[in-house]
């Protein structure tokens, strides 16, 4: 698995103003100018990416993500540096490209795949596949024109993923369509990775790249300028975008060797953060089910006039579970003056599965950390749950249900309930 | 094993060559296909479809016979029939619409297709090559109902007909290496196209296909034979009109001037290719 697949080398894109077009014409045959001005949109890009990985690229818009993806698939020349890749790369950022709305979805999907290079004996085996994957039925053998924006896209997607790819682009464009066939791209996206494809993935849907991604880039002001497990990248990409204004931004290694983002303009700060268990002892471990206290203890450094505190419950992948703060509960603190401390309880029944989790804190002034960002930190605690007394299950949550098992139609045999410690039979 | 992506690397001219012969082998599939997509989609929801194709040259030889008809047929020496006229513009027409067709769709190839060079990896080569196809396709079809209009006319092809690839030939690579040129600089400058449009109607009337270059003045004459397309559509008119061979010593100067054409565009074209994916 340590094969490479993508090996991107210095790579470096300068779109040139020539000022004049003549001068554009003269550069083709050798002749060189001083008023040629090189302008960099993209440089010193170097990563590679092995066989089978998932790689998230992160980055605001205009960062240079989507030129950096069309120096990868070959759209644009690169001005400096080579990516090299080692099979056939496809990109789902094109759907629908080169379609004919007065052609049918079978005319079309057999002329695209000839523009995507396949061969007429390839074309042949892959177009039925196409059409059963699409599931569109008789529509596929009417003119495009017909289609609805959904059907449209099941096509496009058929297409795009016809065969399997050494490498697969894949970008927001995914996010369209419905919910039943979205779950089938996943799917096959997912088939393909087991086989051995590679996945690039673009998107600004952080739970997408956490659950995806095996490691992210992130790309800012055409710079490289992160490249890690996808939660350092996102919680950096995180703070990023609430520090758009010259406010600092550290990432600190926390003792558990994943690394801690805490950013802010630091009005508030976060003082501490714990666990009481029912009986008020401060804990680490926390069963499955059980009634659990977070603490957040917030000082106020300059007298601000609002402050609303927030958490995010995150897994071990950065995923969020669950998040709220006191701008959705309506406990806004307004104006807090200088050294008072709050302290925030939030009272739960710890209902997730067993496995490790973190949580993320924010001080701000609203809702949402992008307006006044006082204090953001992740893994501002990580603890572990554990089930020591609830029957043995699988899954991120606990969601305790009542088994009644019912033979011959109407006779119950068994009910157990298993949110319940002592099981009863009936 | 990896392999570069970058594919505007520069080789050496063979290199490139043998490797853009490679790539249009490989896609010589997509691009029969998308000549007869071009032909079914122009005239998908109209109902007399590819009929159209050849009833506006036919409509336009129409209009012009009537219009100047007797004034023009006393001028065509050699020739009793009635339809003298409409048989000799038949002739001229059939030349000079390969050449304009080609001409004013690769001037707008490029722009035209922008949103897929930008967003599909394939080698942009296709893109001429499918306007040719369907050029060539369109003129095939207007030659053979000529030939059918002939022969309802009194006027019986002749063995000269032989010559006809060999004309289309002729034409077709003169206009492509032409157009190209022109449509590469179009990418750049969008007047290009427009200018040409203009130049295309004017070059029409310096060329001898409604008139007889006969009616020129002698002094005048001369400046004539400067034009390449008065050269192909007189060949056009001899085979065609009068049945004979055409001159062999005007053939050469005008495949010259194609093949040169050709290998400036081509040039150019490799010259271009990493600034037209930035401009489009």
């Amino acid at each position: 698995m340590t094969h490479v697949v993508l090996h991107i080398d210095n790579i470096g894109k300068s779109f040139r103003e020539y000022g004049s077009e003549w001068r554009r014409f003269g550069s083709w045959f050798g002749w060189k100018s001083l008023k040629i001005r090189e302008n960099w949109v993209l440089r010193n890009i170097s990563f590679v990416v092995r066989r089978g990985e998932a790689v998230g690229i992160v980055g605001q818009n205009g960062a240079g993500k989507s030129t950096l993806l069309k120096l990868i698939t070959g759209t644009l020349g690169a001005s400096e540096g080579a990516v090299r890749a080692g099979g056939r790369i496809a990109a789902i950022l094109e759907l629908g490209m080169g379609f004919d709305p007065d052609l049918t979805g079978r005319q079309n999907v057999t002329h695209a795949a000839g523009l995507m290079g396949f061969s007429r004996i390839e074309i042949q085996k892959l177009v039925p596949e196409m059409e059963a994957f699409a599931e569109i039925g008789a529509y596929f053998d009417e003119p495009l024109r017909t289609y609805s924006s959904g059907m449209q896209m099941r096509v496009a997607f058929s297409l795009a993923t016809a065969a399997r790819p050494e490498i697969l682009i894949v970008d927001e464009a995914l996010a369209v369509g419905d919910a039943y066939f979205i779950h089938k791209c996943f799917k096959r996206i997912r088939e393909f990775r087991e086989a051995g494809t590679t996945l690039l993935i673009v998107s600004h849907d952080k739970s997408a790249v956490q659950a995806l991604c095996d490691r992210a880039v992130m790309i800012d002001k055409g710079r490289m300028v992160a490249d890690g497990t996808p939660q350092q990248v996102l919680d950096l990409y995180n703070a990023m975008i609430a520090e758009k204004e010259n406010r600092t931004v550290q990432q600190s290694r926390a003792e558990d060797g994943s690394s801690a983002t805490i950013s802010g303009t630091g009005e508030a700060i976060v003082e501490r953060v714990w666990l009481e268990d029912r009986y008020g002892n401060s804990v680490e471990f926390v069963g499955v089910g059980d009634l659990t206290d977070l603490v957040i203890q917030v000082r106020v450094q300059t007298r601000v006039e609002r402050l609303v505190i927030g958490y995010m419950i995150r897994d071990r992948l950065g995923q969020p579970i669950f998040g709220t703060n006191t701008f959705y509960s309506e406990q806004v603190i307004e104006d807090a003056s200088s050294g008072e401390v709050f302290e925030l309880r939030a009272s739960f029944p710890m209902n997730l599965g067993a496995g490790s989790y973190s949580i993320s804190v924010a001080l701000s002034s609203t809702e949402t950390h992008l307006v006044n960002n006082y204090e953001w930190r992740d893994l501002a605690l990580v603890f572990t749950v554990a089930n020591t007394q609830r029957p043995q299950f699988v899954g991120m949550v606990w969601v305790p249900p009542r088994l009644t098992l019912i033979a011959d139609g109407h006779q119950v045999r068994q009910c157990k309930d298993m949110g319940l410690n002592a099981a009863r039979d009936l | 094993m990896l392999r570069q992506i970058d594919r505007w690397h520069f080789q050496t001219g063979t290199h490139y060559m043998k490797e853009m012969l490679l790539a249009i082998w490989h896609y010589r599939h997509f691009i029969a296909s998308s000549v007869r997509n071009d032909l079914r989609s122009r005239f998908a929801r109209s109902k007399l479809g590819a009929l159209w194709m050849i009833l506006q040259p036919l409509a336009q030889v129409a209009i012009y016979s009537l219009v100047l008809s007797r004034i023009m047929t006393a001028k065509l020496p050699g020739l009793d029939s009635p339809y003298a006229y409409s048989i000799y513009l038949l002739a001229g027409m059939m030349g000079w619409s390969l050449f304009s067709e080609i001409i004013t769709r690769s001037l707008t190839v490029f722009v035209d297709n922008g949103s897929m060079l930008k967003k599909i990896v394939f080698p942009r080569v296709c893109l001429p090559l499918i306007t040719l196809g369907s050029a060539l396709v369109n003129n095939l079809l207007l030659f053979l109902v000529t030939v059918v209009v002939f022969i309802l006319l009194g006027h019986a092809p002749t063995a000269a007909l032989w010559w006809m690839p060999f004309l289309i030939l002729i034409t077709a690579s003169f206009a492509l290496g032409l157009g190209l040129f022109l449509g590469i600089l179009n990418v750049f400058v969008r007047d290009v196209a427009q200018f040409m449009n203009v130049v295309l109607q004017l070059w029409f009337w310096l060329t001898p296909v409604v008139y007889m270059s006969s009616i020129i003045p002698p002094r005048l004459r001369a400046t004539l034979a400067l034009n390449p397309m008065y050269w192909i559509v007189t060949d056009y008119q001899d085979v065609l009109v009068y049945g004979r061979s055409p001159v062999m010593a005007a053939f050469l100067p005008v495949g010259i001037v194609a093949i040169i054409l050709l290998f400036i565009s081509l040039l150019l074209f490799r010259r271009s290719a990493p600034d037209m994916a930035d401009v489009l």
